[in-house]
């Protein structure tokens, strides 16, 4: 296969192009080329949609085009030298994104002003900023320590179920359900290490996923103590012990101002993003303490770990346990902001974007996984803006969320097979920290 | 009296390893002196490397006895003792003796300190060397950072050790010719150079014994000089025993004190280097004779 630069394999691409292009139009046409809906008669109709299929299926062929002349360009140079532009830009990202996160409520408060910020407060900073939370707790499972995890989602409802539970029934606040929260989540991280100690890979990831089934079936069926389906009322948050709300005794009278639903809404936020800090903190402390560097290490070749006299089963559990108390403590805030829990709000969807953002992120990265939270659920959000284009194209984009999402998943492993951040920074230097190529860190059997 | 039969690290007895149908290994016996390199040699498939998984905890024995000793107590008195108690492990005033085939593999490493490495090399090839040799000192930072929760506080005690564990990496580094390169990740290095790190990987854990799985496989004649030379100074200026495998007579030959044959799992010849050269079995085994001819060849050596 050693094609010169110049002589870019035109013929091949178009060939391939054509293919995909038919593949698509073939596997679409039902999908996406007939509109099956009922008319004000109430009788079933049927629209054809041609453009929107062939427009899609030449998206696809162009896509396929560029990928082949692509990869024609990449066999010139040997890929594991290679550290991308993206790597090399990552260092100066860093301090830009802590200072977005820090000040966004603040930023948005002063572009928009006090109406028009809550919503993006609300359902922008708020949201991404809980799935970077789990992002990062789960980093430590997945990306450090190599396990793969598909119930995650387990963990957070854990958390948020325990604060409800213990508001009802012993009338916790939230700041001391807290700790519980994450103890809890911890303590149910080890009961499920033990029995996938043993797993790996495929089969630790299907445990998992059960696991995280598991806790949604019971949250759906024992009706007594999780109100099932109908859902539980849980406290909202308080400013240590002043409620949101336009009473005497609210938080907006006690500090003389006027009320506004948009005070609550930057509270949470800075809960969620201390949180999400302190998760980052402690991350990148252990990273650099002997714990981590056995994570790291289970994660590159378990057996030579076991002939260095680590004990790989403790190492496992505190993974499991550390990154489960994180999910529990985000669990905890995301009760106290709804208000309201049903067991819907732990599907299996949810541990598999959690998942997404930490392998889009890359090899444990911090920073990708901000990166990949933002761009997924910052993207599914901001679909809701694009309703307008429904008038063109005969669709609502929104019911193509998990198309645009999937699609946007195929792209980005083709572009960086290996994640965002591609890279390792290693933990400790003798004479000078030079990033590690992807290539040559390995993802984890289980 | 050869050193391996007055002063005894480690001692291995009737060990057999069954896979299935097939016995990988029978009713082995074989002891390895203190301060010795001891080879474990024998055709391909003889059972060499499961003997060594076997010492190493990654196999169960089917059946046999591993006994591994630190310092100067009596071998036979602290094997029977051991045996007779539920432990794996006798002390006493001047050391302690270890019943490797009860004992789970990171507790041989840690406890019994015998450390190895692989046919297959298996470096944590997306970490740096001073990594992959920090990793190597798991136990000793993991205690003196209290578990992790010392660490996390800063206390002093750990930022010493971490000090005092980069400082025995640049060491070993300095050894194995690799100081230059401390921070690039393991799987960079040439194929030489990663079984030369894999050896200061394993030596980096303080053993007692070291086993080593083919060494010098894959090395050109001056890495293969500068690995004899890496074994003498192990040998003589860490007081570690070594057991290695090797295919390559030459090597075989010029380090070791004490070689020990296998063949199909059985083994046929035991004794210094000049013995087992010279051994018509040995000869036969690696020359494949037939079965005839070497009966052939055993009545002339009893005779
Ligand atoms: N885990 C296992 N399961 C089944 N059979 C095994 C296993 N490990 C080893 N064997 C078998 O035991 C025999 C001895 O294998 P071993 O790897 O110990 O040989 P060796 O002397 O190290 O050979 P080489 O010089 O090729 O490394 C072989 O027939 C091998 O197929
Ligand atoms: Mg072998």
């Amino acid at each position: 296969m050693k094609t010169p630069l110049h002589k870019l394999n035109w013929l091949n691409a178009f060939k391939e192009a054509a293919i995909a292009g038919a593949v698509t139009f073939t596997l679409f046409s039902v999908l996406l080329g007939i509109n099956i809906y009922q008319n004000s008669n109430n009788d079933t109709m049927i629209r054809l949609r041609p453009a929107l299929l062939v427009g899609f299926s030449l998206f696809a062929a162009a896509l396929r085009f560029c990928i082949i002349l692509k990869q024609s360009l990449q066999l010139q140079v040997p890929a594991h030298k290679k550290i991308g532009w993206f790597e090399k830009v990552e260092p100066h990202l860093q301090p830009i994104l802590v200072g977005l996160m820090a000040f966004f409520p603040i930023i948005m408060l002063g572009l928009l002003g006090g109406q028009a910020s809550t919503k993006w407060i609300d359902n922008y900073g708020i949201v991404i900023m809980i799935y970077i939370m789990l992002g990062w707790g789960l980093n430590i499972v997945v990306g450090l320590a190599g396990l793969l995890d598909l119930g995650y989602v387990a963990f957070y409802a854990i958390g948020s179920y325990t604060y409800a539970l213990l508001a009802q029934h012993y009338g916790f606040s939230f700041w001391m359900a807290l700790p519980v929260a994450g103890v809890m989540a911890a303590l149910w991280g080890i009961m499920l290490g033990f029995p996938v100690l043993r797993l790996r890979g495929d089969y630790l990831a299907v445990v998992t996923m059960a696991f995280g089934e598991i806790i949604r079936a019971v949250a759906v069926n024992w009706r007594e103590l999780t109100g099932g389906g109908a859902g539980i009322n849980v406290p909202k948050i308080t400013f240590f012990g002043l409620p949101f709300n336009a009473n005497e005794d609210g938080f907006a009278a006690y500090f003389g101002l006027e009320f506004m639903p948009i005070h609550r809404s930057i509270f949470l936020y800075y809960v969620i993003f201390t949180l999400a800090i302190i998760t980052a903190i402690i991350t990148i402390k252990l990273k650099k303490l002997p714990i981590g560097r056995a994570w790291e290490a289970l994660r590159e070749d378990e057996i030579a770990c076991r002939s260095l006299g680590i004990n790989t089963r403790n190492t496992k559990l505190t993974a499991f346990a550390i990154g489960a108390m994180f999910g529990g403590l985000a669990g905890a805030f995301f009760g106290a902001r709804q208000g309201f829990l049903t067991p819907e709000s732990f599907s299996f969807e949810e541990s598999v974007l959690i998942l997404a953002t930490v392998v889009f992120g890359g090899m444990g990265s911090l920073t990708g996984v901000v990166l990949a939270s933002i761009a997924l659920f910052g993207g599914m959000e901001i679909l809701r803006e694009f309703s307008f284009v429904e008038q063109l194209i005969g669709i609502d984009p929104n019911r193509l969320r998990m198309l645009i999402v999937g699609l946007g998943m195929v792209l980005m492993m083709l572009w960086k097979p290996r994640g965002l951040i591609s890279t390792r920074t290693p933990t400790v230097f003798l004479k000078q920290k030079k990033s590690i190529s992807g290539n040559l860190v390995k993802e984890g059997h289980g | 009296m050869q050193n391996w039969q007055s002063d005894p690290v480690l001692c291995v007895e009737h060990l057999t390893m069954r896979f299935g149908g097939l016995t990988a290994v029978k009713s082995l016996s074989f002891d390895v002196g203190r301060g010795d390199i001891t080879a474990l040699i024998g055709p391909n498939g003889a059972g060499k490397t499961t003997v060594f998984n076997c010492i190493t905890g990654f196999y169960k024995p089917t059946e046999g006895r591993i006994g591994l000793r630190h310092g100067i107590i009596d071998f036979d008195i602290g094997k029977q003792a051991a045996t007779q108690s539920s432990s794996y492990v006798t002390h006493s005033a001047g050391g302690a003796v270890y019943l490797l085939e009860r004992m789970p593999d990171h507790l041989i490493a840690k406890q019994a300190k015998v450390a190895r490495t692989f046919q297959n090399i298996r470096l944590f090839a997306g970490m740096t060397l001073i990594e992959n040799l920090m990793v190597a000192q798991h136990n000793a930072l993991m205690l003196a950072s209290n578990f992790t929760f010392g660490g996390l506080l800063g206390f002093k005690t750990y930022t010493t050790a971490e000090r005092a564990a980069k400082e025995k990496a640049a060491f070993w580094l300095e050894k194995i010719d690799l100081l230059d390169r401390a921070d690039m990740p393991a799987g960079d290095l040439p194929y030489g150079a990663q079984r030369r790190l894999e050896i200061a990987r394993a030596m980096c854990t303080d053993p007692v014994l070291l086993c080593l799985d083919e060494p010098a496989a894959g090395l050109n004649p001056r890495e293969s000089a500068d690995l004899n030379t890496l074994l003498r100074s192990i040998r003589s200026d860490h007081g570690t025993s070594i057991l290695l495998i090797e295919h390559d007579m030459s090597v075989v030959m010029e380090v070791s004190d004490h070689v020990v044959v296998l063949d199909y799992g059985i083994k046929i010849s035991d004794g210094t280097p000049d013995f087992v050269k010279s051994d018509p079995k040995v000869i036969a085994a690696y020359l494949g004779v037939d079965d005839d001819e070497l009966e052939g060849a055993e009545s002339e050596v009893s005779a």
